[in-house]
Protein backbone atom coordinates (compact mmCIF):
# COMPACT_ATOMS: atom_id res chain seq x y z
CA UNK A 1 0.00 0.00 0.00
CA UNK A 2 2.21 2.75 -1.10
CA UNK A 3 5.34 1.25 0.37
CA UNK A 4 8.20 2.51 -1.49
CA UNK A 5 9.95 0.52 -3.69
CA UNK A 6 6.80 -1.47 -4.96
CA UNK A 7 5.88 -0.81 -8.41
CA UNK A 8 2.80 -2.57 -8.59
CA UNK A 9 -0.51 -0.59 -9.09
CA UNK A 10 -2.80 -0.37 -6.20
CA UNK A 11 -5.41 -2.52 -8.80
CA UNK A 12 -2.84 -5.00 -9.18
CA UNK A 13 -2.46 -5.50 -6.07
CA UNK A 14 -6.30 -5.38 -5.06
CA UNK A 15 -6.75 -7.88 -7.98
CA UNK A 16 -3.98 -10.44 -7.00
CA UNK A 17 -4.46 -13.89 -7.13
CA UNK A 18 -7.83 -13.49 -8.09
CA UNK A 19 -11.13 -15.07 -6.17
CA UNK A 20 -10.68 -18.68 -4.49
CA UNK A 21 -14.33 -19.55 -6.21
CA UNK A 22 -14.60 -20.98 -2.76
CA UNK A 23 -15.81 -20.22 1.05
CA UNK A 24 -19.63 -20.54 0.54
CA UNK A 25 -19.20 -23.99 1.36
CA UNK A 26 -17.08 -23.23 4.41
CA UNK A 27 -19.63 -20.40 5.14
CA UNK A 28 -22.54 -22.72 4.97
CA UNK A 29 -21.66 -25.67 6.74
CA UNK A 30 -20.60 -22.91 9.90
CA UNK A 31 -23.98 -21.90 10.18
CA UNK A 32 -25.52 -25.77 9.19
CA UNK A 33 -23.67 -27.00 12.15
CA UNK A 34 -24.84 -24.44 14.53
CA UNK A 35 -28.68 -24.96 13.59
CA UNK A 36 -27.71 -28.78 14.20
CA UNK A 37 -26.07 -28.02 17.29
CA UNK A 38 -29.26 -26.08 18.89
CA UNK A 39 -31.34 -29.36 19.36
CA UNK A 40 -28.54 -31.51 20.20
CA UNK A 41 -27.70 -29.35 22.79
CA UNK A 42 -31.12 -29.27 24.05
CA UNK A 43 -31.34 -32.75 24.31
CA UNK A 44 -28.12 -33.97 25.45
CA UNK A 45 -28.53 -31.18 27.95
CA UNK A 46 -32.00 -32.73 28.78
CA UNK A 47 -29.93 -36.07 29.34
CA UNK A 48 -27.68 -34.42 31.49
CA UNK A 49 -30.09 -33.14 34.07
CA UNK A 50 -32.08 -36.57 33.66
CA UNK A 51 -28.79 -38.55 34.98
CA UNK A 52 -28.45 -36.36 38.44
CA UNK A 53 -27.30 -38.12 40.87
CA UNK A 54 -27.14 -41.03 38.99
CA UNK A 55 -23.70 -43.55 39.96
CA UNK A 56 -20.93 -44.35 36.97
CA UNK A 57 -22.65 -47.64 35.96
CA UNK A 58 -25.82 -45.83 35.64
CA UNK A 59 -24.83 -43.01 33.52
CA UNK A 60 -22.53 -45.80 31.63
CA UNK A 61 -25.21 -47.97 30.78
CA UNK A 62 -27.81 -44.67 29.70
CA UNK A 63 -25.13 -43.77 27.18
CA UNK A 64 -25.05 -47.18 25.55
CA UNK A 65 -28.46 -47.42 24.93
CA UNK A 66 -28.77 -46.26 21.05
CA UNK A 67 -30.66 -43.38 21.06
CA UNK A 68 -28.59 -41.42 23.21
CA UNK A 69 -24.94 -42.97 22.02
CA UNK A 70 -26.60 -41.95 19.28
CA UNK A 71 -27.48 -38.08 19.84
CA UNK A 72 -24.26 -38.01 21.92
CA UNK A 73 -22.18 -39.01 18.62
CA UNK A 74 -24.28 -36.38 16.64
CA UNK A 75 -23.43 -33.88 19.14
CA UNK A 76 -19.95 -34.39 18.72
CA UNK A 77 -19.63 -34.47 15.05
CA UNK A 78 -21.40 -30.71 15.11
CA UNK A 79 -19.68 -29.18 17.94
CA UNK A 80 -15.78 -30.79 16.71
CA UNK A 81 -17.24 -29.82 13.22
CA UNK A 82 -17.97 -26.02 14.13
CA UNK A 83 -15.15 -25.93 16.16
CA UNK A 84 -12.85 -26.55 13.25
CA UNK A 85 -14.65 -24.17 10.84
CA UNK A 86 -15.00 -21.12 13.04
CA UNK A 87 -11.59 -21.91 14.41
CA UNK A 88 -10.43 -21.86 11.23
CA UNK A 89 -12.02 -18.25 10.48
CA UNK A 90 -10.11 -17.12 13.65
CA UNK A 91 -6.93 -18.19 12.59
CA UNK A 92 -7.29 -16.55 8.59
CA UNK A 93 -8.76 -13.22 10.77
CA UNK A 94 -5.65 -12.84 12.70
CA UNK A 95 -2.54 -14.82 11.31
CA UNK A 96 -1.46 -13.09 7.84
CA UNK A 97 1.90 -14.73 7.33
CA UNK A 98 0.83 -17.87 4.74
CA UNK A 99 3.15 -20.55 6.26
CA UNK A 100 2.29 -19.98 9.86
CA UNK A 101 -1.60 -19.93 9.02
CA UNK A 102 -1.39 -23.06 7.30
CA UNK A 103 0.42 -24.53 10.13
CA UNK A 104 -2.14 -23.56 12.31
CA UNK A 105 -4.91 -24.95 10.34
CA UNK A 106 -3.62 -28.02 9.87
CA UNK A 107 -3.07 -28.31 13.93
CA UNK A 108 -6.41 -27.00 14.55
CA UNK A 109 -7.80 -29.81 11.94
CA UNK A 110 -5.39 -32.59 13.08
CA UNK A 111 -6.46 -31.75 16.83
CA UNK A 112 -10.18 -31.56 16.83
CA UNK A 113 -10.50 -34.31 14.34
CA UNK A 114 -8.11 -36.85 16.83
CA UNK A 115 -10.66 -35.39 19.67
CA UNK A 116 -13.87 -35.79 17.94
CA UNK A 117 -12.27 -39.44 16.87
CA UNK A 118 -11.81 -40.34 20.69
CA UNK A 119 -14.91 -38.86 22.10
CA UNK A 120 -16.92 -41.13 19.25
CA UNK A 121 -14.86 -44.57 20.00
CA UNK A 122 -15.61 -43.77 23.78
CA UNK A 123 -19.02 -43.63 22.95
CA UNK A 124 -19.15 -46.58 21.31
CA UNK A 125 -17.19 -48.22 23.69
CA UNK A 126 -20.34 -47.93 25.73
CA UNK A 127 -22.52 -49.14 23.24
CA UNK A 128 -20.68 -52.34 22.67
CA UNK A 129 -19.78 -52.96 26.32
CA UNK A 130 -24.02 -52.32 27.07
CA UNK A 131 -25.03 -54.87 24.30
CA UNK B 1 -0.47 -10.12 11.78
CA UNK B 2 -3.16 -8.18 13.40
CA UNK B 3 -1.17 -5.31 14.74
CA UNK B 4 -2.13 -4.31 18.56
CA UNK B 5 -0.31 -2.08 19.44
CA UNK B 6 1.47 1.09 17.21
CA UNK B 7 4.67 0.48 15.87
CA UNK B 8 6.87 2.92 17.36
CA UNK B 9 7.12 5.99 15.25
CA UNK B 10 3.52 5.69 15.28
CA UNK B 11 3.52 6.27 18.78
CA UNK B 12 1.00 9.84 19.44
CA UNK B 13 2.61 12.48 21.54
CA UNK B 14 1.06 15.90 23.03
CA UNK B 15 1.71 18.63 20.98
CA UNK B 16 1.13 22.41 20.94
CA UNK B 17 -1.62 24.18 22.56
CA UNK B 18 -2.91 26.88 20.61
CA UNK B 19 -5.21 28.97 23.39
CA UNK B 20 -8.21 31.15 22.19
CA UNK B 21 -7.64 35.06 21.91
CA UNK B 22 -8.54 37.12 24.99
CA UNK B 23 -12.48 37.95 25.09
CA UNK B 24 -13.52 34.34 23.58
CA UNK B 25 -17.11 33.61 24.54
CA UNK B 26 -17.66 30.28 23.74
CA UNK B 27 -14.24 27.89 23.97
CA UNK B 28 -14.40 24.68 22.59
CA UNK B 29 -11.05 22.51 22.55
CA UNK B 30 -9.91 20.76 19.13
CA UNK B 31 -7.53 18.22 20.01
CA UNK B 32 -6.54 17.16 16.59
CA UNK B 33 -3.70 14.53 14.94
CA UNK B 34 -0.69 15.95 13.32
CA UNK B 35 1.59 14.08 11.62
CA UNK B 36 4.20 15.41 8.80
CA UNK B 37 5.91 13.06 6.64
CA UNK B 38 8.74 15.42 5.84
CA UNK B 39 9.85 16.12 9.52
CA UNK B 40 10.44 12.65 10.89
CA UNK B 41 8.90 13.55 13.52
CA UNK B 42 6.27 11.10 15.47
CA UNK B 43 2.69 12.10 15.22
CA UNK B 44 1.40 14.31 17.86
CA UNK B 45 -2.38 16.04 18.86
CA UNK B 46 -1.96 19.46 19.06
CA UNK B 47 -4.95 21.31 20.64
CA UNK B 48 -6.76 24.28 18.86
CA UNK B 49 -9.06 26.58 21.53
CA UNK B 50 -12.24 27.85 19.19
CA UNK B 51 -14.75 30.51 20.33
CA UNK B 52 -17.72 29.02 18.84
CA UNK B 53 -19.49 32.14 19.15
CA UNK B 54 -17.42 32.85 16.11
CA UNK B 55 -17.41 29.89 14.16
CA UNK B 56 -20.40 27.53 11.93
CA UNK B 57 -22.23 24.88 13.62
CA UNK B 58 -19.88 21.78 11.87
CA UNK B 59 -17.23 20.31 12.74
CA UNK B 60 -15.85 21.18 9.24
CA UNK B 61 -16.59 25.10 9.96
CA UNK B 62 -14.10 24.50 13.05
CA UNK B 63 -11.45 23.01 11.69
CA UNK B 64 -11.98 25.84 7.89
CA UNK B 65 -11.76 28.52 11.01
CA UNK B 66 -8.46 26.64 12.49
CA UNK B 67 -6.77 26.46 9.05
CA UNK B 68 -7.39 29.83 8.18
CA UNK B 69 -7.21 32.13 11.01
CA UNK B 70 -4.93 29.79 13.76
CA UNK B 71 -2.92 26.99 11.96
CA UNK B 72 -2.41 27.32 8.21
CA UNK B 73 -0.50 24.08 8.08
CA UNK B 74 -3.88 21.54 9.21
CA UNK B 75 -4.03 19.18 6.47
CA UNK B 76 -7.28 17.62 5.33
CA UNK B 77 -9.55 17.08 2.68
CA UNK B 78 -12.66 19.05 2.22
CA UNK B 79 -14.94 20.16 -0.76
CA UNK B 80 -18.97 20.02 -0.75
CA UNK B 81 -19.45 20.69 2.83
CA UNK B 82 -22.79 19.10 2.79
CA UNK B 83 -22.81 15.42 2.82
CA UNK B 84 -22.55 14.58 -0.99
CA UNK B 85 -18.88 14.15 -1.65
CA UNK B 86 -17.40 11.80 1.30
CA UNK B 87 -13.81 13.97 1.25
CA UNK B 88 -14.02 15.50 4.64
CA UNK B 89 -14.63 11.56 6.14
CA UNK B 90 -12.29 10.93 9.80
CA UNK B 91 -12.73 10.18 13.23
CA UNK B 92 -14.50 12.56 15.34
CA UNK B 93 -15.28 11.87 19.22
CA UNK B 94 -14.46 8.46 18.54
CA UNK B 95 -16.79 7.99 15.58
CA UNK B 96 -15.89 7.99 11.95
CA UNK B 97 -18.02 10.50 10.11
CA UNK B 98 -18.02 13.32 7.56
CA UNK B 99 -16.92 16.35 9.75
CA UNK B 100 -19.26 18.85 7.71
CA UNK B 101 -22.51 16.91 9.05
CA UNK B 102 -21.61 16.05 12.29
CA UNK B 103 -21.93 18.80 14.68
CA UNK B 104 -19.65 20.43 17.15
CA UNK B 105 -22.26 20.51 19.78
CA UNK B 106 -22.88 16.31 18.84
CA UNK B 107 -18.94 15.69 19.26
CA UNK B 108 -17.77 17.55 22.17
CA UNK B 109 -17.16 15.94 25.55
CA UNK B 110 -17.87 15.74 28.65
CA UNK B 111 -14.37 17.92 29.18
CA UNK B 112 -15.64 20.78 26.44
CA UNK B 113 -13.38 18.87 23.79
CA UNK B 114 -13.77 17.31 20.25
CA UNK B 115 -11.07 14.91 19.38
CA UNK B 116 -10.60 14.83 16.18
CA UNK B 117 -8.20 11.47 14.25
CA UNK B 118 -7.84 10.41 10.58
CA UNK B 119 -9.34 7.37 9.49
CA UNK B 120 -8.38 4.32 11.60
CA UNK B 121 -5.52 2.33 10.43
CA UNK B 122 -5.17 3.64 6.88
CA UNK B 123 -1.55 4.63 6.06
CA UNK B 124 -1.76 8.75 6.87
CA UNK B 125 -0.55 11.11 3.98
CA UNK B 126 -0.38 13.61 6.00
CA UNK B 127 -2.86 14.95 9.30
CA UNK B 128 -6.54 14.26 8.54
CA UNK B 129 -5.56 12.75 5.32
CA UNK B 130 -5.32 8.98 4.93
CA UNK B 131 -3.89 7.24 1.58
CA UNK B 132 -7.45 5.65 -0.19
CA UNK B 133 -5.35 4.39 -2.82
CA UNK B 134 -5.98 0.58 -2.12
CA UNK B 135 -9.95 1.23 -1.34
CA UNK B 136 -10.77 2.68 -4.70
CA UNK B 137 -8.28 0.13 -6.41
CA UNK B 138 -11.19 -1.89 -4.76
CA UNK B 139 -14.01 -0.21 -5.65
CA UNK B 140 -12.49 -0.69 -9.08
CA UNK B 141 -12.06 -3.91 -8.76
CA UNK B 142 -15.75 -4.90 -8.79
CA UNK B 143 -16.27 -2.58 -12.10
CA UNK B 144 -18.72 -0.36 -10.85
CA UNK B 145 -21.06 0.21 -13.96
CA UNK B 146 -23.57 -0.82 -16.13
CA UNK B 147 -22.63 -4.36 -17.54
CA UNK B 148 -24.43 -5.76 -20.72
CA UNK B 149 -24.50 -8.50 -23.03
CA UNK B 150 -27.52 -7.02 -25.09
CA UNK B 151 -26.75 -3.83 -27.01
CA UNK B 152 -28.30 -0.85 -26.15
CA UNK B 153 -31.78 -0.06 -27.10
CA UNK B 154 -32.33 2.69 -29.88
CA UNK B 155 -34.13 5.70 -29.07
CA UNK B 156 -34.17 5.25 -25.39
CA UNK B 157 -32.75 4.73 -22.29
CA UNK B 158 -32.75 0.82 -20.62
CA UNK B 159 -36.03 0.46 -18.73
CA UNK B 160 -36.81 -0.91 -15.20
CA UNK B 161 -39.97 -0.96 -13.72
CA UNK B 162 -40.41 1.00 -10.18
CA UNK B 163 -40.43 -1.73 -7.95
CA UNK B 164 -36.57 -2.61 -9.90
CA UNK B 165 -35.44 0.81 -9.37
CA UNK B 166 -36.04 0.69 -5.85
CA UNK B 167 -34.60 -2.04 -5.23
CA UNK B 168 -31.32 0.07 -4.98
CA UNK B 169 -32.47 2.70 -2.75
CA UNK B 170 -30.59 2.24 0.13
CA UNK B 171 -27.26 1.54 -2.09
CA UNK B 172 -27.34 4.55 -4.72
CA UNK B 173 -26.78 7.02 -2.38
CA UNK B 174 -23.36 5.99 -0.84
CA UNK B 175 -20.55 8.49 -1.35
CA UNK B 176 -17.62 6.40 -0.60
CA UNK B 177 -16.37 8.40 2.27
CA UNK B 178 -14.83 5.36 3.93
CA UNK B 179 -16.22 5.54 7.15
CA UNK B 180 -17.80 2.18 6.97
CA UNK B 181 -14.26 0.05 5.61
CA UNK B 182 -12.51 1.93 8.16
CA UNK B 183 -14.72 0.97 11.09
CA UNK B 184 -14.36 -2.98 10.25
CA UNK B 185 -11.93 -5.10 12.29
CA UNK B 186 -12.29 -7.25 9.59
CA UNK B 187 -11.23 -4.50 6.91
CA UNK B 188 -8.04 -3.53 10.00
CA UNK B 189 -6.94 -6.88 9.46
CA UNK B 190 -7.16 -7.97 6.31
CA UNK B 191 -7.96 -4.93 4.15
CA UNK B 192 -5.48 -5.97 1.46
CA UNK B 193 -7.44 -8.95 0.53
CA UNK B 194 -11.53 -7.97 1.95
CA UNK B 195 -13.00 -5.94 0.04
CA UNK B 196 -14.43 -3.70 2.90
CA UNK B 197 -17.92 -3.22 3.40
CA UNK B 198 -18.45 -0.13 1.32
CA UNK B 199 -17.31 -2.13 -1.66
CA UNK B 200 -19.12 -4.83 -1.12
CA UNK B 201 -21.97 -2.59 -0.89
CA UNK B 202 -21.26 -0.94 -4.31
CA UNK B 203 -20.96 -4.68 -5.58
CA UNK B 204 -24.21 -5.32 -4.65
CA UNK B 205 -25.52 -1.84 -5.94
CA UNK B 206 -24.86 -3.72 -9.16
CA UNK B 207 -26.10 -7.26 -8.75
CA UNK B 208 -29.30 -5.60 -7.36
CA UNK B 209 -29.81 -3.37 -10.29
CA UNK B 210 -31.99 -5.02 -12.97
CA UNK B 211 -30.41 -3.58 -16.03
CA UNK B 212 -27.21 -5.33 -14.98
CA UNK B 213 -26.56 -8.63 -17.11
CA UNK B 214 -23.21 -9.58 -15.34
CA UNK B 215 -24.64 -11.22 -12.00
CA UNK B 216 -23.09 -14.06 -11.89
CA UNK B 217 -19.78 -13.44 -13.38
CA UNK B 218 -19.85 -10.61 -10.27
CA UNK B 219 -20.67 -13.50 -7.85
CA UNK B 220 -17.51 -15.34 -9.26
CA UNK B 221 -15.44 -12.25 -8.30
CA UNK B 222 -17.12 -12.14 -4.96
CA UNK B 223 -17.02 -15.56 -4.17
CA UNK B 224 -13.88 -15.95 -1.96
CA UNK B 225 -12.93 -16.74 1.89
CA UNK B 226 -11.39 -13.07 2.09
CA UNK B 227 -13.30 -11.15 -0.42
CA UNK B 228 -16.52 -11.56 0.81
CA UNK B 229 -16.39 -14.08 3.76
CA UNK B 230 -14.17 -11.75 5.95
CA UNK B 231 -17.66 -10.43 6.96
CA UNK B 232 -18.45 -11.36 10.47
CA UNK B 233 -21.54 -9.46 10.57
CA UNK B 234 -19.70 -7.07 13.26
CA UNK B 235 -22.04 -4.40 12.05
CA UNK B 236 -20.01 -1.12 12.56
CA UNK B 237 -20.81 -0.39 9.33
CA UNK B 238 -24.10 0.21 9.54
CA UNK B 239 -23.57 1.99 12.98
CA UNK B 240 -21.39 4.43 11.46
CA UNK B 241 -22.16 5.25 8.58
CA UNK B 242 -22.74 8.97 7.89
CA UNK B 243 -25.58 8.71 5.30
CA UNK B 244 -27.90 6.18 7.19
CA UNK B 245 -26.92 3.08 4.63
CA UNK B 246 -26.76 -0.94 5.51
CA UNK B 247 -23.74 -2.26 4.21
CA UNK B 248 -24.24 -4.93 7.08
CA UNK B 249 -27.21 -5.76 5.16
CA UNK B 250 -26.30 -5.30 1.21
CA UNK B 251 -23.26 -7.87 2.28
CA UNK B 252 -25.65 -11.00 3.98
CA UNK B 253 -27.95 -10.79 -0.09
CA UNK B 254 -24.73 -11.05 -1.88
CA UNK B 255 -24.15 -14.38 0.52
CA UNK B 256 -28.02 -15.23 0.21
CA UNK B 257 -27.75 -15.35 -3.91
CA UNK B 258 -23.83 -17.20 -3.19
CA UNK B 259 -26.46 -20.24 -1.36
CA UNK B 260 -29.22 -19.82 -3.82
CA UNK B 261 -26.83 -20.34 -6.81
CA UNK B 262 -25.26 -23.64 -5.32
CA UNK B 263 -28.77 -25.29 -6.05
Amino acid sequence: MGSKGNYRSPLARVRGLGAAKSGVEHWWLQRASAIALLPLVVVFTAFAISLTGASHAEVAAFLGRPLPAGITILLVIAAFWHLKLGGQVIIEDYVSHEGVKLACVLALTFATVAVGLACILAVLRLVVAGA
Amino acid sequence: MAEFSLPANSKVGKGKTHAAKPGAQKIVKFNVYRWNPDDGQNPRVDTYEVDMAQCGPMVLDALIKIKNEIDATLTFRRSCREGVCGSCAMNIAGTNTLACTRSVEEAVDAKGEVNIYPLPHMPVIKDLVPDLNQFFAQYASIKPWMQTQSPAPTGRERLQSVEDRARIDGLYECILCACCSTACPSYWWNGDRFLGPAILLQAWRWIADSRDEMTGERLDQLEDPFRLYRCHTIMNCAKTCPKGLNPAKAIAEIKKLMIERRG
